[in-house]
């Protein structure tokens, strides 16, 4: 069990990081979801909102959602990941795989930046409180 | 043909994000609780997509001035280190951890139709529109006041 779930995110991720060679060796563009949201929201051209409608169609096969806290704190968390991955420039598929990937000094500071904190606030959650 | 491409990788990345577990925030949070019963798999996540994506950015991507359907190739952001990224990567590191989701997971799981996900993508659109609709703007208006 422990193992195929190893393979599967190994495989899931594989699958991202060729999403995002094959949305930047064709169209030249970046596969960070959240600039891809914010760019779909000042609707340009069309190429976001397809990329982000195929991102969500069909896979609604997602496990039940047991740990998900209460609305205030879900409202708080989509707030601060708005604001922070607009200020930052990215998040975890932009800074995480396209701009790792290209050994960006600023994506790997912003990356262990974000781990960093989300573990801190883990820890804070889950062992403080 | 532009479109075309656009929507086959929004298929992968979503089929990529369902496989990898990514789409369950207590995966999300388990991953992140090096305290706890850390569950290291979700690196794996990471691990695989630069390892498909970094020799593939650098033997096919960087060399090319255009994309192979012609498209100039994304700009790269000049390499500073400012308070905005590192602050704004603090942000997001917290509502990450607060519930175990993420801008792609988030966007992959509109058609559970669950409340908590919509009211999370809701509030993530709101915080992208007041950085870019307010945020932006006083920063502007405050630049051009000391210009002139």
């Amino acid at each position: 069990m422990m193992e195929s779930q190893w393979l599967l995110s190994l495989g899931g991720g594989m699958l991202a990081g060729l999403s995002a060679l094959i949305l930047m060796l064709f169209n030249g563009r970046v596969a960070g979801i959240s600039g891809i949201l914010a760019g779909a929201m000042q609707y340009k051209t069309p190429w976001r909102v397809l990329f982000l409608l195929a991102l969500t169609l069909g896979w609604a096969t997602m496990p039940a959602f047991d740990a998900l806290p209460g609305w205030p704190v879900v409202l708080l968390a989509g707030l601060l990941v708005g604001i922070g991955t607009r200020l930052g420039n990215g998040c975890t598929s932009g800074h995480g795989i396209c701009g790792m990937g290209r050994l960006s000094t600023r994506s790997v500071v912003a990356t262990l930046t974000f781990m960093g904190m989300g573990v801190a606030t883990v820890f804070f959650t889950h062992h403080m409180f | 043909m532009k479109l075309l491409t656009s929507v086959f990788a929004g298929l992968l990345f979503g089929l990529g994000m369902a496989l990898s577990g990514m789409m369950d925030p207590a995966r999300v949070t388990g991953f992140l609780d090096l305290a706890g019963a850390w569950d290291p798999s979700l690196a794996f996540v990471m691990g695989g997509a630069l390892a498909v994506f970094m020799p593939g950015y650098f033997l096919l991507v960087k060399p090319r001035r255009l994309s192979l359907l012609g498209e100039p190739m994304a700009r790269v952001p000049a390499p500073v280190l400012d308070r905005r990224l590192i602050g704004g990567a603090a942000l997001f590191g917290i509502g990450w951890g607060l519930v175990g989701i993420c801008p792609g997971p988030a966007l992959s799981l509109i058609s559970s139709g669950q409340p908590m996900i919509l009211l999370f993508i809701g509030a993530m659109a709101a915080g992208i529109l007041l950085v870019d609709k307010v945020w932006n703007r006083v920063l502007e208006k405050a630049r051009q006041h000391r210009i002139a």
